[in-house]
């Protein structure tokens, strides 16, 4: 047998359920806080932005319209995925984790995240909604809707977590995501889409783009087929600033950086309350 | 036009005399390279089209674009606002133009030409038992002076495909024929089905026949079988058009129609006619995208160039 040539993995985007190069055809060296060359990785541009946003779109009405009980079963499908990748999770945050355990930490906790608000799909309806009391002779029911498309930028760190912490809250209502991942530690993202292209998740209900946010983010914020948009991971206040200008444009439920917000709190951002009057029998 | 169609009978009489005539001339054609048409249509498919020139594409394709609704459940309703959107496809934005023509069934021509009196816009009508195409012919002919007499300002006939495909071509001439005269003064555009017609050589051979037989347009499909309109296919019959125009004959125009669905489809047919017939066909006198959805996205893709943000489905009608 001759002696095996390590294949190397092409880290690209992830985009309606499939992996495409970056439209632009450019990669970004990513390196390790120590300066090591780790991978060279798709450099995400507006172009890529844009077709992610018309597969989040049109995926959008069947995710949401899926039952609640079969997306809580697919978020947790991915929690089973991510388990067999361990190990290689492990490895891709670990150059920007502080130590072995801090990185073994990292995922078992993201894994464990899934599971969390998987356990929400089919309950969220019943926290959030209401049977409000009215003067007439009517039921008057409040109900919780997805919003729609939301983009987000996920934080920088910790690159695993923080990015299941905003695409899990999003999607567990039936909303659909297209998320930038940490610029600078995005091997995780790059595997998660991988991980979720064989979790039975519907093509586009996650979009996952590498690159620049500085560069791409604004084509999202001003994006007027998007619906909301979660700014967490944007460091820069200026450029936070702007963004939040844009969404105003179409009037996009934002999530403004340096906000600390617990689970629960998060799916109901991207919710919206519909409420209905209907006539009680006589 | 400064030729007649009965001059281009005339000058091909020798040919169109009988039906193996007719066959010998049509099979005498040049065979259609495939793999070339195929790589042409490819190779101009990549051309970027950028920001003033992609401006100007896009309010020329609107203005190219026959409107069409042709199902079952097509109510009065429906004409209204189809023919509404026709005159302002964005209400929003004034400077964007009216399209060409609406495309509608024979029975809704008078609806349809009621909305749109005082405006440019033409109203076509499918005749000659469309889709199919499978009835007699005094059915057929009966149809087209139906819709004529209704006001319809272009008819859109189907071939007789069986006919075609079994050889019996100058059957299918002599219907064109025949059409062509209950059309009177309106404008004969000829559907092949280029999805049923199987090859570029058939492909090449139909538009012939139905230049010959007078068609003022010719058109790929009628948008109810796949595949529709393909690029290749728009080339071989433009193709077709230049060699006839070169033969001394008139100007015919071209409907490629059915899934053309975005601005990229449309302007890549637009380069297609320049590259092939030059900046004369490049007028809604001389060519026609048969399309609905493809409207919305030209809309959307204007609303880019003018704002710098991305539109969505939410700015325009719904259709």
């Amino acid at each position: 047998m001759s002696e095996h040539i390590e294949v190397r993995r092409t880290a690209k985007l992830f985009i309606g359920g499939a992996f495409p190069r970056s439209e632009s055809g450019r990669t970004y060296e990513v390196k390790s806080p120590e300066g090591k060359f780790i991978a060279n990785v798709a450099q995400g541009s507006r172009k890529d932005a844009r077709d992610a946003v018309t597969a989040a779109r049109a995926i959008q009405p069947k995710w949401a319209g899926a039952t609640a009980y079969n997306r809580g079963q697919i978020l947790y499908r991915i929690a089973e995925m991510m388990e067999g990748r361990r190990a290689q999770f492990i490895d891709e945050v670990s150059p920007w984790a502080k130590s072995a355990k801090k990185a073994e930490a990292e995922v078992d906790e993201a894994i464990d995240r899934w599971i969390w608000f998987a356990g929400w799909s089919d309950k969220i309806a019943m926290v959030v909604g209401s049977s409000n009391p009215v003067a007439g002779p009517f039921f008057n029911f409040s109900v919780p809707e997805p919003t729609g498309v939301v983009a987000a930028i996920a934080p920088s760190r910790p690159s695993l977590l923080g990015l299941v912490d905003t695409i899990a809250p999003i999607i567990v209502s039936g909303n659909t995501v297209v998320v930038i991942a940490s610029e600078d530690a995005p091997m995780a993202a790059v595997t998660l889409g991988e991980v979720l292209a064989t979790s039975d998740l519907p093509g586009g209900v996650i979009n996952i783009l590498t690159g620049s946010y500085a560069e791409v983010a604004p084509w999202l914020a001003s994006h007027m087929d998007v619906n909301a948009i979660d700014l967490s991971g944007v460091e820069n206040e200026k450029v936070a600033a702007d963004l939040e200008k844009a969404a105003a444009e179409n009037l996009k439920r934002s999530l403004r950086p340096g906000i600390e917000l617990d689970g629960l709190t998060r799916i109901k951002n991207w919710l919206e309350l519909k409420t209905v009057w209907h006539p009680r029998g006589f | 036009m400064g030729l007649t169609s009965q001059a281009a009978a005339s000058t091909f009489a020798d040919e169109t005399r009988t039906n193996a005539s007719l066959t010998k001339f049509l099979h005498g054609l040049p065979g259609v390279d495939q793999v070339g048409a195929d790589e042409r249509a490819a190779m101009l498919s990549t051309r970027s089209i950028k920001t003033s020139a992609k401006a100007e594409g896009i309010d020329l394709a609107i203005s190219m674009i026959d409107l069409t609704t042709l199902e079952g459940m097509d109510t009065a309703g429906k004409i209204k606002t189809l023919c509404a959107k026709a005159q302002r496809p964005d209400p929003f934005d004034p400077t964007t133009p009216s399209v060409a023509a609406v495309c509608v069934y024979g029975d809704k021509v008078a609806q349809a030409k009621s909305y749109l009196t005082g405006t440019s816009i033409q109203v076509a009508a499918v005749a000659t038992a469309f889709p199919s195409g499978r009835a007699s012919r005094a059915v057929k002919l009966l149809d087209t002076s139906d819709a004529v007499a209704q006001g319809a300002d272009e008819i859109d006939m189907v071939i007789d495909r069986g006919a075609f495909l079994e050889g019996r071509y100058l059957d299918v001439f002599e219907e064109i024929q025949e059409v062509k005269v209950a059309c009177k003064s309106a404008h004969l555009k000829v559907i092949f089905e280029t999805g049923e017609l199987r090859t570029y050589d058939n492909v090449r051979r139909a538009s012939w026949l139905a230049m010959i037989a007078g068609a003022d347009f010719i058109k790929t499909s009628t948008g109810k079988v796949a595949p529709a309109a393909t690029l290749p296919v728009t080339l071989v019959m433009l193709q077709a058009i230049r060699d006839f125009h070169n033969a001394g004959q008139r100007k015919i125009g071209m409907k490629p129609a059915g899934g053309i669905r975005t601005t990229k489809d449309a302007l890549r047919y637009l380069v297609l006619v320049k590259e092939t017939l030059g900046d004369a066909w490049l007028t809604p006198d001389l060519f026609r995208l048969g399309a609905s959805s493809v409207l919305n996205d030209l809309l959307m893709q204007r609303k880019k160039l003018q704002t710098g943000a991305y539109s969505g489905p939410d700015y325009v009608t719904v259709d």
